[in-house]
């Protein structure tokens, strides 16, 4: 298909993403990771239910070298998520929607996103 | 006068109103969400070293019950919602896009079910 000079839509192969886009599917992307970790997070729980012994493996499972880089992303996907949620929410106010608004709160949310993340193991750890 | 009933030029014009249903539900939940999951967050570096008595024990103070209820429900509901639109957005195929949908749905369900009953069963099982 020849599509000569006509306007395209916007399309990942011909068009470059502006931070604003970059954190869009970011958003998505770490929503599909963190409800693919749902299935974990299911054989944990209940896990419980069947008492001491599935519940002690469940535990080695998620404290061992593997588990904690699946709950370090986890918890990474979660704060990011949760920082962006809120600019999502504010966004549906009809206020932070002027460029400068959307690149400043952006680089906000990814700044606050990594402190969060970081603060959160620097927690845990002591 | 036109001979077309008001159903029949109403018909495939768009919105029956039940995308605000969903935009609504999916900002109720992310906003229960923000409290919620700092809450499971934290609480799980409490739980990360604990064994099957400790985690009865936590589960012991029934506030922990309600709130990890509330917090596996709305989850399960908040991805469901969530995947439903990347779905919806990304899967242009109709039977694989259909057959996506009730899946996702059928097995949010069941793990959502199997984790609020695993969480009952070691709160208030013997």
């Amino acid at each position: 298909m020849t599509t000569g000079n006509r306007p395209l839509s916007p399309h990942l192969q011909v068009y470059k993403l502006p931070l604003a886009g970059k954190m869009s599917i970011t958003h998505r992307m770490t929503g599909i990771i963190m409800s693919l970790g749902l299935v974990f997070f299911t054989y944990w729980i209940v896990a419980a239910a069947y008492g001491p012994e599935a519940f002690a493996t469940a535990q080695a499972l998620m404290t061992s070298w593997f588990g904690m880089i699946i709950v370090f992303g986890w918890t990474a996907c979660l704060f990011y998520h949760l920082v962006n949620g809120i600019r999502h929410l504010r966004w549906d106010t009809v206020r932070g929607l002027e460029k400068e608004d959307l690149v400043a709160s952006g680089r906000v949310t990814i700044g606050l996103a990594v402190i969060l993340t970081v603060a959160f193991w620097i927690f845990a750890a002591l | 006068m036109k001979m077309q009933s008001y159903l029949g030029q109403a018909r495939s014009l768009g919105s029956t109103k039940n995308g605000v249903h969903h935009w609504w539900h999916q900002r109720l939940t992310a906003i229960a969400l923000v409290p919620l999951a700092l809450w499971f967050v934290f609480s799980l570096i409490g739980l990360a070293d604990a064994d099957y008595a400790a985690y009865k024990d936590w589960l012991g103070d029934h506030g922990n019950v309600v709130f990890l209820c509330l917090f596996i429900f709305t989850m399960f509901y908040h991805a469901v919602l969530g995947l439903q639109v990347v779905i919806e957005d990304y899967v242009s195929c109709e039977a694989k896009k259909v057959f996506l949908l009730v899946f996702i749905k059928l097995i949010a369900a069941l793990m959502g079910f199997a984790s609020i009953t695993a969480v009952l069963r070691v709160a208030f099982g013997g």
